[in-house]
C-alpha cells in the first residue's frame, strides 16, 4: 500500500541507448484507462455536485455551493456516526491485531505460514456472506445472544445504548462488531510485515541489558512496529468509515452511515447533486484526517 | 504472498523465566487464537450453513442437516446465472488489468521519466478514493454521455479499480529483484529482449500472479461499485446476495462460499508447495 518514495536507479544498469519513450508507451493504455474512468468521472462529479435540477428536467451547471451546507447541516448526525463507529473499529481491530500480529511475527516458529494464511482465509469467501453470516452469530437464537441474556450483558449493552431491546442485531455493537471484523486483516497484515522485520537481536540486546518484556516492548516493539500501526489504522479506519454494507445488514436505520445515505440518494431517491455534494465533502473529511493524522505519526514514508 | 523466513524465537532460548512471565506469554498467545476464531467464525457458519435445511426463506437459524443444496447448486433461480457473469466480468477484468498493470509496473520500477510522481499520484488515488465515490462519479460520467448500463459497464468499472492493485504488486515483486542476475545474462551476450524474456519475466511472475489473483477476487467480490454501474439485466454473484438477504436467502448461495472456500485453499496450497519445491 506505502507507496514508496522513487527508487534509485538500479545500480549497475548498463547505460546503453534506449528509445526514450519506452515508460511512456508502458504507462499509456493503463494511465489512459484512468484518466477516463477514474479523473475524468471525479470531475464529472464534481461539476454535478455544483448543478440544479432533476434527473427528467435534466441538470445545468449553476456553481449552486448550498447544496454543500444544506447536505452537510441535514447529514451531520451520519457523517459523524460513520467516524465514530470506524475510530471504534479501528481501536478494537488495533488492540486485536496487535497480539495476533506480534504472535505469528516473533513466536509462530514454523506456524507461521499456516497462521498467515487463517488471516487471509476469510477474503476466500464472499464478504457479504461473510457479514450475513454475523446475522446467523447474532441471531436471536444464537448460542452468543444465550450468552449476553444468560449473564445480563445484554442488560448492561443496552443501558450503554449499544444495543436495544432484547437483541443483539439491528444495533451499534453489531455493526461495530461487523465492521472490526470485516477489517481486522487490513490491520493485522502491515502490522505483521513490520513485526517481521523486526531484529530479533534488538529484542535480545534489550534482555541483555536487564529490560524487563513489558520495557522491551515499549521501548523497542512498539516504536519499531509503528509504520505498521500508522498503515493499519489508515487501511481500516477509511474503508471503515465509507462502509454501508455493515450498517446496512447488521443495524438499523438510526445506525445509518453516510455511505448509506450516499448510495441512497444516488440510487432510489436520484437527488444527484446533494449525493455528488456528500460524496465530495467525505473525500475531504477523510484526506484531512488522514494528513492530520500522518503528520502527527510522523510517518512521511506513507504519501 | 507467505514471507517463510523462519526464525528461531528469542524466548525459546532463554532459561525458564518467573511463572507469571510464561502465563503472560501465553495469553497473548491466547488472545491471538481468540483473534483468529473471531476471522474465522462466519467462514464457519458459511460452511456449516450450506448443509442446513430451513423451514422459511431466510437460511439463518439452524433446522436440520441436509445435503439438498449442494445437490441442486443451481436450484435457486437466478443464481447461476449471476455467478457466471461474475466470473466472466472477474476473468476479463483479471486479464485487462493485470496486463494494463503489469506494463505501468515495469515503467514505474525500471525508468526515470518526466510525470513519474504525477503516474504514481494517479495510481494511488483509486485505493484511497471511497468505493461509493468511485461508483457514483463513474455513474453520473455513464448518465451524462447516455451510455447504457450493463456488463461493459460493470466490467470497465472493475478494470478501473482492479488496476492499481495489480501496479502495486507487481512493482514490489520487481523492486525486489536481485540486479545481477539481469546482469550475468547481459554478461553472457543476451540481448536484452531475451534477458526479459528468460529472465526478468519468469522472475517476476509470481508477483504477476498474485496480482492477477487480487484483480480477480476483488472484482469478484465487488458489490458497492458494480450496484452503481449495473442494470436490472446484470446481476453478479454480489448483487444476487444483496438481493437474497432482502427477499430471503437461499442455501444455494452458501454452497458457492464454500465451494469458493475450498477453491482459494486449494489453489495456495498448491502454489506454497510449488514455491517450496522451487526455490530449495
Amino acid at each position: 500500500m506505502a507507496v514508496q518514495a522513487d527508487t534509485v536507479a538500479r545500480p549497475g544498469r548498463r547505460p546503453g541507448r534506449r528509445f526514450a519513450g519506452i515508460p511512456y508507451v508502458l504507462l499509456l493504455p493503463g494511465l489512459l484507462w484512468l484518466g477516463i474512468f477514474f479523473v475524468v468521472p471525479m470531475i464529472f462529479l464534481l461539476s454535478q455536485s455544483l448543478q440544479t435540477g432533476s434527473l427528467e428536467t435534466g441538470y445545468r451547471l449553476t456553481f449552486h455551493f448550498a447544496t454543500y451546507s444544506d447536505s452537510l447541516s441535514q447529514f451531520a448526525r451520519q457523517f459523524l456516526r460513520s467516524f465514530e463507529y470506524a475510530f471504534i473499529a479501528t481501536l478494537l481491530a488495533l488492540l486485536i491485531g496487535y497480539p495476533l500480529a506480534y504472535t505469528i511475527a516473533l513466536k509462530a516458529g514454523r506456524l507461521k505460514p499456516v497462521l498467515l494464511v487463517m488471516v487471509i482465509a476469510p477474503f476466500f469467501t464472499s464478504f457479504l456472506l461473510r457479514t450475513l453470516a454475523w446475522q446467523t452469530i447474532l441471531n436471536t437464537d444464537g448460542l452468543v445472544m444465550k450468552f449476553f441474556r444468560t449473564t445480563h450483558l445484554l442488560s448492561v449493552t443496552s443501558a450503554l445504548g449499544w444495543t436495544n431491546g432484547q437483541q443483539l442485531l439491528s444495533s451499534p455493537l453489531a455493526v461495530v462488531t461487523g465492521l472490526t471484523y470485516n477489517f481486522l486483516p487490513f490491520m493485522t497484515l502491515p502490522l505483521f510485515a513490520s513485526l517481521d522485520r523486526l531484529d530479533p537481536r534488538l529484542l535480545e540486546a534489550a534482555g541483555d541489558l536487564y529490560a524487563r518484556p513489558i520495557t522491551t516492548f515499549r521501548r523497542i516493539t512498539l516504536p519499531m512496529s509503528m509504520p505498521g500501526v500508522v498503515a493499519g489504522t489508515l487501511l481500516t479506519f477509511i474503508p471503515a468509515a465509507v462502509d454501508f454494507i455493515n450498517s446496512q445488514l447488521l443495524g438499523n436505520p438510526q445506525t445509518a452511515m453516510i455511505g448509506q445515505v450516499i448510495d441512497g440518494y444516488f440510487l432510489r431517491i436520484n437527488d444527484y447533486p446533494t449525493a455528488a455534494a456528500l460524496s465530495f465533502s467525505l473525500m475531504l473529511a477523510i484526506l484531512i484526517l488522514v494528513s492530520v493524522y500522518v503528520r502527527r505519526s510522523g510517518t512521511e514514508e506513507l504519501v | 504472498m507467505v514471507a517463510t523466513t523462519d526464525r528461531r524465537v528469542v524466548s525459546n532460548r532463554r532459561p525458564r523465566r518467573a511463572p507469571w512471565t510464561v502465563l503472560r506469554e501465553n495469553i497473548v498467545w491466547l488472545v491471538a487464537i481468540a483473534a483468529l476464531c473471531y476471522l474465522l467464525l462466519p467462514n464457519l457458519v458459511v460452511v456449516l450453513f450450506s448443509f442446513n435445511k430451513p423451514n422459511g426463506r431466510f437460511n439463518y437459524t439452524w433446522q436440520r442437516f441436509s445435503f439438498d443444496a449442494w445437490r441442486h447448486p443451481c436450484g435457486a433461480p437466478g443464481m447461476c446465472q449471476s455467478l457466471g457473469l461474475s466470473l466472466k466480468i472477474g476473468i476479463a477484468a483479471t486479464v485487462a488489468s493485470t496486463v494494463l498493470g503489469t506494463m505501468i509496473a515495469f515503467a514505474l520500477a525500471r525508468y526515470r521519466f518526466r510525470g513519474r510522481t504525477a503516474s504514481n499520484l494517479l495510481i494511488f488515488m483509486p485505493m484511497a478514493t471511497p468505493e461509493v465515490v468511485m461508483g457514483s462519479s463513474l455513474l453520473t460520467l455513464f448518465v451524462s454521455l447516455g451510455i447504457p448500463l450493463g456488463r461493459t459497464t460493470i466490467l470497465i468499472a472493475h478494470i478501473m479499480f482492479c488496476l492499481s492493485y495489480v501496479v502495486v504488486t507487481v512493482k514490489a515483486r520487481i523492486a525486489g529483484l536481485d540486479p545481477r542476475l539481469e546482469q550475468a545474462a547481459a554478461d553472457l551476450y543476451a540481448t536484452e529482449l531475451q534477458t526479459f524474456r528468460r529472465i526478468t519475466l519468469p522472475l517476476v511472475a509470481p508477483g504477476i500472479a498474485a496480482g492477477a489473483l487480487l484483480a480477480f477476487s476483488l472484482s469478484f467480490d465487488d458489490y458497492i461499485v458494480t450496484n452503481f454501474n449495473a442494470s436490472n439485466a446484470s446481476i453478479t454473484f454480489p448483487m444476487y446476495v444483496w438481493g437474497a438477504a432482502a427477499r430471503g436467502t437461499p442455501v444455494q448461495i452458501n454452497v458457492i462460499g464454500t465451494a469458493m472456500f475450498l477453491v482459494a485453499v486449494l489453489a495456495v496450497g498448491i502454489g506454497q508447495l510449488a514455491g517450496r519445491r522451487r526455490y530449495r
